[in-house]
């Protein structure tokens, strides 16, 4: 049975001022489940991935054409709130980027800031997400030291535990494992897989065989436009289009 | 070549030279005078009498009074520039468009360029009119128009130091707070602000410098009457202003009254001393909390 799709683009086009970065792009992903972007630099999957919790909106001259569907709903629409999306679409970043505080207040951020001060629920929140991303053995008896002593794959899974506190439904991302050694990107992997479980993920990866470890469906970006979407394992054994077939066999990119 | 090299090379040793040795013979005539005053004036009393009247027939020695003048007016200067240098800082930062920030700071620094007597001016002739329209009881010099002005002045200091300092603060900080469903304001003041907090606190130190280093402004508009108190509305005299009184004034060369001047300023000079020590100790400590 096919479950419904989650995060939805419909005719998406993507613009850095006259640069025309993503080109009518049609995709559906399913809830609770791992969607892969892969491609060369440059074609366009970071901003692809950045569109759904508008995190480009930062960036002078960008604009979008077509839509942006979470559970439905447009999420470029005027009436709605940027920081709302952003709590039920979380963000995990290339690089490990925990706040200068304590491992305690990065994790209970997400709380704080919605005004949430009750001890008992920062500290059983700040457990239960440390838990899920893995990290509560490692770090439960020194959560009052400050983050930036972690190493870096610990600072990932501290942002992982970080985003999933605000409990989105969405965990978008962005290269995840790219600047960590082999070890720690592994766990990164083993969390995302658990992760499926509960949230619906979508992953920007360069690397194929993570792609291919973690996905569920795999889509390839080539020069802003979406060449093929398929489920990852139809993908990698029998791909339609032979850029992607170039692509993962490592012909080119 | 070579021997152009050599030239070269001895010029630019001569004019870091130069720069040295006048620092330190200033620091020499400072000392050697400070020493003829206090082998005269004991420490003690320098640091203890509660009155400044060395140029009066009954004399105290006691710097206390200009030290409250000048920690008062530099307190009101803080508190004028920090708030508004900050939020203009934050200002710049998280909300303005990249090309209005780039035709706003230059002109905000010409702040800075307006010579510091026209501020006093400003402060005597405007401020404190203005001032004594709603405090009635205000005097005609005093600590409080002097502060305010001297603030203004110091805003680009910080607004630009600040400013500096956010910006450093790495792109990817600012992702994580917006990435969390932060407001502006929560990104600003939960996550820039406080990941900037050592270069702001060094704006902050080199502004207070400043102001303790100030002359012209409190010349002009505060007065000149060494008074120990905290009272803003009233006349009082900073360490500055009372060098400038006496070196205007007929103070025959080599007297007692004249040394007063270098024990004031060898006072100032270890205030802005350990000031200016202090931005770059936490400058260098904190610089580099991240990679």
């Amino acid at each position: 049975m096919k479950k419904p799709s989650k995060l939805e683009a419909i005719n998406l086009d993507a613009y850095y001022g006259d640069f025309h970065a993503l080109k009518s792009i049609n995709v559906a992903m399913e809830e609770k489940a791992v969607t892969a972007f892969i491609g060369p630099s440059g074609c366009g999957k970071s901003t692809f991935l950045r569109t759904f919790n508008r995190m480009n909106d930062y960036i002078d001259g960008f604009r979008i054409d077509g839509q942006i569907l979470l559970d439905g709903r447009d999420i470029y629409a005027n009436d709605v709130q940027v920081d709302e999306l952003r709590k039920e679409v979380g963000m995990v970043f290339q690089k490990p980027n925990p706040f200068p505080k304590s491992i305690f207040e990065n994790v209970v951020y997400g709380l704080r800031i919605q005004g949430i001060k009750d001890k008992k629920i920062l500290q059983e929140t700040c457990e239960k997400s440390l838990r899920q991303a893995a990290i509560w053995d490692e770090v439960k008896d020194k959560l009052d030291k400050s983050a930036l002593a972690l190493s870096g794959g610990q600072q990932q899974r501290l942002c992982i535990a970080r985003a999933l506190a605000i409990q989105p439904s969405v965990i978008l991302m962005d290269e995840p494992a790219s600047a960590l050694d082999p070890i720690s990107s592994a766990k990164i992997e083993e969390l995302i897989y658990e992760l499926k479980k509960d949230y619906t993920i979508v992953i920007v990866t360069h690397n194929m065989q993570q792609a291919g470890r973690v996905s569920d469906y795999t889509a390839f970006f080539y020069m802003g436009e979406l060449v093929e979407y398929a489920k990852t394992k139809t993908m990698f054994t029998s791909p339609h289009d032979t850029r992607t077939q170039n692509y993962i066999t490592g012909r080119f990119g | 070549m070579r021997v152009q090299e050599k030239i070269i090379e001895s010029l630019l040793w001569l004019s870091a030279a130069i720069t040295i040795l006048i620092t330190i013979s200033i620091v020499w005539v400072l000392l050697s005078e400070s020493v003829l005053f206090f082998s005269e004036v004991s420490l003690v009393r320098f640091l203890t009498e509660k009155e400044w009247t060395p140029l009066f027939a009954d004399k105290k020695f006691g710097i206390l009074p200009l030290v409250a003048g000048t920690f008062l007016t530099t307190v009101i200067a803080i508190a004028v520039a920090l708030p508004i240098g900050l939020t203009i800082a934050i200002y710049l930062n998280e909300y303005a468009h990249a090309r209005f920030k780039t035709y706003i700071k230059p002109l905000l620094e010409v702040l800075a360029t307006i010579p510091t007597v026209v501020y006093g001016f400003f402060a005597l002739t405007v401020v404190t009119p203005f001032l004594q329209s709603f405090i009635p009881g205000l005097a005609g010099f005093n600590a409080l128009s002097a502060g305010i002005v001297m603030g203004i002045m110091i805003i680009p200091m910080i607004s630009s130091l600040s400013e500096d300092a956010i910006s450093a603060v790495p792109r990817s900080l600012r992702e994580a707070a917006y990435g969390m469903g932060s407001t502006r304001l929560q990104t600003a003041f939960g996550v820039m602000v406080p990941a900037a907090s050592s270069g702001i606190l060094v704006s902050v130190i080199l502004a207070i410098s400043r102001a303790v280093g100030e002359t012209m402004i409190v010349a002009i508009a505060a007065g000149q009457q060494p008074r120990l108190t905290l009272n803003p509305f009233v006349p009082i005299e900073t360490i500055t202003t009372y060098i400038v009184q006496v070196s205007l004034g007929d103070v025959p060369h080599g007297s007692l009254e004249y040394r007063t001047i270098f024990a004031a300023g060898m006072t100032l000079f270890v205030f802005t001393f350990i000031l200016n020590n202090l931005s770059f100790w936490i400058k260098k400590k904190y610089q580099e909390k991240y990679d």
